[in-house]
C-alpha cells in the first residue's frame, strides 16, 4: 500500500464517519421530542455535513480523478464506504440516538486534538475548524446523557440499555490496521489504538454522573472502517440519501 | 402541563450591540441548557456574543390595563424630552 492510497482510506474513513452520522441525526429534523433538541441535532447534522464536504475534498484532490465530494458521497456503493458500524445503526429512540453521539463525540473530539497536530497541512486546517464544533457537540451530548441518565426511572432504563446495546460498537474505533501504521509513519495521523486511555478516561466520568454501567466487555464488531463488512442497515441508509442523485443523474439546483 | 420544561426568556448581544435584547423564549430544564439552546435557535447565524437567559415567571411586567395611569401623563410633557441641548459628540450613544 502506497501513502497515497493510505492517506485516501483515512480521509474516508474520516468523511464517511461524519457523512453517515450526519445524515442518521438528519433523520430527527421534524420528529425530535421538543423543538429546541429539534433545532439542536440538525445544527449537529450540519456541522457534520460540512466537515464532510472537507474530508471527501480532500480525499477527491488525494485521488486525483476529479471526483468531487458530492460524488464520493452519492456515487459510491456499500462496499466502498469505510465508516465506523456505530454510525450506521439506526437511531432508535432519541436516548439511544444521543448515547451514540456520545460515544462518538468523546473519540471524535480526542481524534480531532490529535490531527490539529498533523503532518499534513490541509489535514490540521480541517481538524482545527471541526474541533470547535466537535467541541460543543460533546458538551450538548454529554449533558443530555447525564440528563437522561440520572433521571426518571424510565430515561435510566432506556439509556443503560442504549449503552448496552452501542457499547459493541464502540472497540471498532481503536483497531488499528496497515492504513494507520502508514498514517502513524508519515506523522499523520495518530494510532486508534493509542486514543482508547483518553477515551476511557472521558466516557467513564461522564457515565458516572450518568448513573449508568459500562457494561464488562471489550467484545467489538468490526468491519466498517476496513469495508470489509458493513451492516445491513447502511445499504438501507444509502437508498435514502443517495436516491435523488441515483434517480435523477448530476441533478443541480 | 406539569410535564413541559419551564420557559426561559432569551437575551442576546449581537455582534455590535451595546446591550443585550429580547430575541424570544424557548423551553429548557435548566439554566445551563437554556444557554445551550438559544446558542442552537437564536446564534445560528452568527447573530451573538453573549447570551443572557431568565425563567419567564421571575420576569415581573406591568399590566396592560394600567398603561393610562402608567403611561398617558408623559405624554404632555414634551420638556423632559433632551431635544433642546446639543449633546457633545464625545459623550458617545446614549
Amino acid at each position: 500500500m502506497t501513502r497515497d492510497e493510505a492517506f485516501l482510506q483515512f480521509l474516508l474513513r474520516m468523511g464517511d464517519n461524519t457523512l453517515i452520522l450526519g445524515h442518521r441525526v438528519s433523520e430527527w429534523c421534524g420528529h425530535s421530542p421538543v423543538l429546541e433538541e429539534d433545532i439542536a441535532l440538525a445544527n449537529t447534522a450540519l456541522d457534520l455535513i460540512g466537515q464532510t464536504q472537507f474530508w471527501l475534498g480532500l480525499a477527491g484532490e488525494v485521488q486525483g480523478d476529479g471526483k468531487s465530494a458530492d460524488d464520493i458521497a452519492f456515487l459510491r456503493d456499500v462496499w466502498d464506504f469505510r465508516n465506523l458500524l456505530l454510525v450506521e445503526v439506526p437511531n432508535g429512540d432519541f436516548g439511544r440516538t444521543l448515547m451514540r453521539q456520545f460515544l462518538f463525540d468523546a473519540w471524535h473530539s480526542i481524534q480531532l486534538g490529535h490531527l490539529m497536530k498533523s503532518s499534513d497541512e490541509r489535514v490540521a486546517a480541517i481538524a482545527e475548524k471541526a474541533s470547535k464544533e466537535v467541541a460543543y457537540h460533546l458538551e450538548r451530548s454529554a449533558d443530555t446523557v447525564v440528563g437522561l441518565g440520572d433521571g426518571t426511572e424510565e430515561s435510566h432504563r432506556r439509556m443503560q440499555e442504549s449503552l448496552d446495546y452501542l457499547w459493541p460498537y464502540v472497540g471498532e474505533m481503536f483497531q488499528s490496521d496497515e492504513v494507520d501504521a502508514e498514517m502513524v509513519a508519515a506523522g499523520i495521523a495518530p494510532d486508534p489504538a493509542s486514543l482508547r486511555d483518553d477515551y476511557d478516561a472521558l466516557i467513564t466520568r461522564i457515565l458516572a454522573d450518568a448513573t449508568l454501567t459500562i457494561p464488562d466487555s471489550r467484545f467489538g464488531h468490526k468491519g466498517g472502517r476496513t469495508g470489509k463488512m458493513h451492516t445491513e442497515h447502511l445499504g438501507h441508509l444509502l437508498t435514502q440519501m443517495q436516491w435523488l442523485q441515483r434517480a435523477y443523474p448530476g441533478s443541480n439546483w | 402541563m406539569k410535564n413541559e420544561w419551564p420557559l426561559w426568556e432569551i437575551f442576546i448581544r449581537g455582534q455590535h450591540g451595546m446591550s443585550h435584547r429580547h430575541v424570544g423564549s424557548l423551553h429548557a430544564p435548566d439554566a445551563e441548557m437554556a444557554i445551550k439552546n438559544a446558542r442552537d435557535v437564536y446564534t445560528r447565524r452568527n447573530e451573538g456574543l453573549s447570551i443572557w437567559v431568565v425563567e419567564a415567571n421571575h420576569i415581573a411586567a406591568s399590566s396592560p390595563s394600567d398603561k393610562g395611569p402608567l403611561y398617558e401623563p408623559s405624554e404632555s410633557k414634551v420638556y423632559r424630552h433632551p431635544t433642546f441641548f446639543d449633546i457633545p459628540d464625545e459623550v458617545g450613544a446614549m
